[in-house]
């Protein structure tokens, strides 16, 4: 039996609805792991996922009708099922509140090439040196705990209207903690990567070493307000939670910190008098996300009319102006603002900043230098209060250098406030958000310098 | 009372024996220790509606199948989706090359803790009318219409409301002569009403306190009392958003089980999981303070706390008859009279520390789709009840000074369980032993172990109820799970409470 290409899977599904009009998505992944502990091996997998979303339309203009359904689909038959659920949806279904005119378009020259994929030979070079550095850590007192991951997924985008859109995109992470035998401290490294071939197992181990050496001094420390250096991936914490907050449909029905007091969206306000620009760019250096809208649902901030929308670089943040907040074609109507479809990447930048984090880290007198956050949940939607913790090593900052490790925090801040009150920021660079890079891993953010970042409450976890 | 149901004859018609079939000879070939063949189907459908209109209806079926192994002491794992038996060799394969890839790296050689033989068994939940039997446009008419009521009511400016639908069909199968299939069913419905004050310009919003549970559509149309909760929330959230400022400091807290669940969750369902003890989790979801060398004397509690996991509980969101490595469900303690007496494992774990539960696995070992490696999981985690205990008025009679505390909204634990923040839907001031009215922007805050150790009393039968959650993320490649957890209304001394405004700085 032949298995049909992700483009017959589509094609198969634009042909047999019976709807007025279709758009028919496949994602095929495939993925590779390998989950340490202990300075062992653990769980390792390699997947394969085909995932068939149809999005039939009843109507057109006002009152169209919509039916989402996906699935996981090797097979026509399995796509002619969805397809009827989704006819079958749409058909029974009231008018669409987001409603719009389908966009059109042709065929992408590279429509018809087969999907991108990976292995476990992606870790060919990567997983001898992790065996190494397993020796060399059980051998020196070190217990090394880690995981990385790759993922291949190639979306296939099409349409009755005349769209045939394909994106490939590369995922990869890796990320390692590391403890003394006493597990008295720990230690954490880890970045984004498209291909693994610019990950380098050395100096991961050598930046752990580095950083449990920092610990041979404790220092214990009251909660309370301190000047903090927050590297990237922290920045890209708090920037994350702030971008899907930054939803224009909330914000113009009074739900969130980016609504007007008495009504409207806050669009046009200055948050910082830094020049700070947050903005998202499908075609940014080694970020590179997807340059079209596909959505097999609706919802606060997608609508799947928008389905083939064109993405582009938008600017959320520009000179320390709110400049647009996510939304689609039905919010930007209410809002009475441009479309600024949701894109998938982040860029934080501050004008005119030099220097490394280790630079800002040098000009610190008395402070701290954070490893990372974890387990952050809003507080406060009104302020977007966020809670969360200190996580695997917080470091003491004496006269510019690091002298010793600190217990571990709760904080309570907002990213927005903290985008008024930071006082120094690095050169942007990629980074990887370790509570939010699963499901947002393309950032790139300064180190940002707070001088009172807020230490709620004592975390008694090493 | 519900009636029992056949597993779902559209899954039956599935060619899963075949690929198991293919897949676990395959294996054996390779002189695999142990191999085994998972295949699932899940079925989702979220509908979201906003302002009394249907915002967004999906459907989703992730339908696939999975072969793992353990291979000189190495496990290996692979996962696919088209459903051939060729298909199934190919997936055998490549979870041997991992397997081989694993072992040069695989200092400690996995082997699993032996479970009796469960031949072709079948289980199915407990519910009476499958979500997906019922017209979308019906459920949708129900959903919209309860968003509609509620912003028809004065001081409601939205109104949001969702419900989540998943049946789930398990077919097992190892090389030692287990074979399970299995069907679950459960809904997670959530109804929200938005409002602003207008003298102050605040806004909030208050949402249904009903858990999700492992039942049928009948649970909205008849298990609840949905026309109750609809019609309180317009009053509760104008209380909410005229309510006074809470002073921080040290209060007395009664804590309703629609709020204590989710403590009972991250500091006592996380903290004793074996894995995490273990350090499996150390990377991502983190270790626990409530180490193995602490088992038989850590007081976790006071006296009056009773900790049970159980996968059995009646319509528990992880209730199932046999995990996802061929183990009958089961249930433990895991504190008793406030002291650590057990954990929660899986058979690797269960025999590298046979101590803990004779030499078996608890059961506790599942993953969330047919592309996830099952992992240690967390079973239903509830507090008992006292079978003399008072009631929700006696135990606020008992406060002088304190907060009575209803719903869950936020929560944030760290990475060893002990430092957490949790906020809430409704807090109430209590006065001389009486509710008082609502307070605003409370957060409470603790340690662990010192909170347990407040704990004066809980509560009786009558206050116990079952809460849950749809979303409890962990493991790398991320997994989510269903967990539900019961506990009865209780009473605390002197917990630590914050103002969220003051913690923002205003």
């Amino acid at each position: 039996m032949t298995v049909p290409t992700p483009q017959e899977l589509v094609e198969h599904a634009l042909a047999t609805t019976t709807c007025d009009d279709c758009v028919a998505i496949v994602r095929d992944s495939t993925s590779a792991n390998l989950r340490w502990a202990n300075n062992t091996l653990t769980t390792n997998g390699v997947m394969h996922d085909v995932t068939v979303s149809v999005v039939a339309f009843q109507g057109r203009g006002e009152g169209t009708a919509t039916g989402s359904v996906s699935g996981s689909a090797a097979s026509l038959e399995q796509v002619e099922a969805l397809v009827a659920s989704a006819d079958a949806a749409a058909r029974a279904g009231g008018p669409a509140e987001d409603a719009a005119v389908l966009v059109t378009g042709e065929t992408a020259a590279d429509w018809d090439e087969p999907s991108g994929d990976t292995s476990i030979e992606v870790y060919r070079d990567f997983a001898p040196a992790l065996g190494e550095a397993f020796g060399r850590a059980s051998a020196e007192g070190r217990i090394l705990y880690g995981f990385v991951d790759h993922d291949v997924t190639t979306t296939y985008l099409g349409s009755s209207t005349g769209l045939r859109l394909r994106h490939v995109q590369p995922t990869g992470h890796y990320g390692c903690t590391a403890k003394p035998t006493d597990l008295s401290t720990s230690a954490w490294v880890g970045g984004a990567t498209r291909d693994f071939t610019d990950v380098d197992p050395a100096a991961m181990e050598a930046e752990l070493v580095q950083r449990l050496g920092w610990a041979a001094r404790r220092v214990d420390l009251d909660p309370g307000r301190y000047d903090t250096v927050l590297p990237p991936t922290a920045v890209a914490d708090l920037m994350i939670y702030a971008y899907w907050s930054a939803s224009a449909r909330a914000a113009h029905d009074g739900q969130s910190v980016f609504s007007r007091r008495g009504g409207g969206t806050r669009i046009g306000d200055r948050l910082t008098d830094a020049p700070l620009q947050v903005f998202s760019d499908p075609g940014y250096e080694r970020l590179q996300a997807a340059p079209f809208a596909s959505t097999a649902s609706s919802s606060e901030v997608e609508s799947v009319f928008d389905n083939g929308l064109p993405l582009s670089r938008t600017h959320w943040v520009e000179g320390g102006v709110l400049s647009a907040l996510v939304q689609n074609r039905y919010s930007a109507g209410l809002t009475g603002q441009p479309v600024t479809p949701y894109v998938d990447n982040l860029v934080v930048a501050v004008d005119g900043a030099t220097g490394s984090p280790q630079d800002l880290v040098a000009g610190v007198e008395r402070g701290l230098l954070v490893t990372c956050l974890w387990y952050i949940r809003e507080v406060d939607p009104q302020t977007l209060l966020l809670t969360g913790l200190t996580r695997d090593g917080v470091y003491l900052v004496e006269g510019g250098e690091v002298t010793a490790t600190v217990n571990n925090f709760r904080f309570n801040e907002s990213p927005v406030d903290l985008m008024r009150r930071f006082s120094a920021a690095s050169v942007t660079e990629p980074s990887f958000s370790r509570e939010w890079g699963d499901y947002f891993p393309r950032t790139a953010t300064p180190a940002l310098r707070v001088p009172d970042f807020h230490m709620s409450t004592v975390s008694q976890a090493t | 009372m519900t009636t029992r149901h056949d597993i779902d004859a559209s899954f039956t018609a599935l060619p899963y024996r075949r690929l198991a079939e293919a897949a676990l000879t395959r294996a054996q070939d390779f002189h695999a220790e142990h191999a085994d063949f998972r295949f699932e189907r899940i079925r989702t459908q979220d509908i979201r509606v906003r302002d009394g209109r249907l915002q967004g209806a999906a459907d989703h079926e992730v339908l696939g199948f999975a072969v793992r192994v353990v291979l000189d002491g190495a496990w290996g794992f692979a996962s696919g989706v088209v459903l051939t038996p060729e298909a199934a060799v190919g997936v055998a394969e490549t979870a041997v090359r991992t397997a081989q890839v694993a072992a040069a790296m695989t200092a400690t050689p996995v082997e699993l803790a032996p479970e009796p033989v469960h031949d072709d068994v079948t289980w199915v939940g407990d519910y009476d009318v499958d979500p997906f039997d019922v017209p979308l446009a019906a459920k949708v008419d129900l959903l919209a219409g309860w968003s509609a009521r509620l912003l028809s009511a004065p001081g409601v400016e939205h109104s949001t409301g969702s419900v989540s639908q998943v049946v789930e069909n398990t077919f097992y199968t190892d090389l030692a002569g287990t074979t399970t299939t299995q069907q679950r069913v459960r809904l997670h419905p959530e109804v929200e009403a938005h409002g602003t004050d207008r003298r102050s310009g605040i806004f909030d919003s208050m949402r249904t306190v009903a858990p999700p549970v492992g039942r049928g559509w009948e649970y909205l149309t008849g298990g609840y009392d949905w026309d109750g909760a609809l019609g309180e929330l317009p009053d509760l959230l104008r209380e909410k958003l005229a309510a006074p400022s809470v002073e921080p400091g040290r209060y007395d807290l009664v804590v309703h089980p629609s709020n204590l669940w989710l403590t009972i969750h991250e500091s006592v369902g996380h903290a004793t999981e074996l894995d995490r003890a273990l350090g499996y989790e150390a990377n991502y979801a983190g270790t626990s303070f409530a180490t193995v060398d602490r088992l038989g004397t850590l007081q976790y509690g006071s006296p009056v706390m009773n900790v049970v996991a159980d996968r059995t509980t009646p319509h528990g969101l992880a209730t199932v008859g046999y995990d996802d490595e061929g183990v009958a469900a089961q249930r433990w303690d895991l504190v008793r009279d406030g002291v650590l007496v057990g954990y929660q494992l899986d058979r690797a774990m269960a025999h590298a520390m046979p101590e803990l539960n004779g030499g078996r696995s608890n059961g506790c070992a599942y993953a969330d789709s047919p592309g996830h490696i099952p992992i240690q999981r967390m079973a239903n985690v509830s507090l008992l009840a006292d079978q003399q205990g008072p009631d929700t008025d006696e135990l606020l009679s008992r406060v002088e000074r304190g907060i009575y505390v209803v719903g869950d909204r936020s929560w944030s634990i760290d990475m060893q369980r002990y430092n957490f923040q949790f906020t809430g839907q409704r807090f109430y001031r209590i006065e001389g032993g009486r509710l008082a009215g609502q307070l605003r922007d409370v957060a409470y805050q603790a340690t662990t172990t010192e909170f347990w150790g407040s704990m004066e009393a809980v509560g009786g039968p009558a206050t116990w109820e079952l809460g849950g959650a749809f979303n409890c993320g962990k493991a790398q490649p991320g997994q989510v799970a269903a967990v539900s957890h019961g506990c009865p209304t209780s009473l605390f001394r002197g917990v630590n409470i914050l103002n969220t405004t003051a913690e923002a700085g205003h």
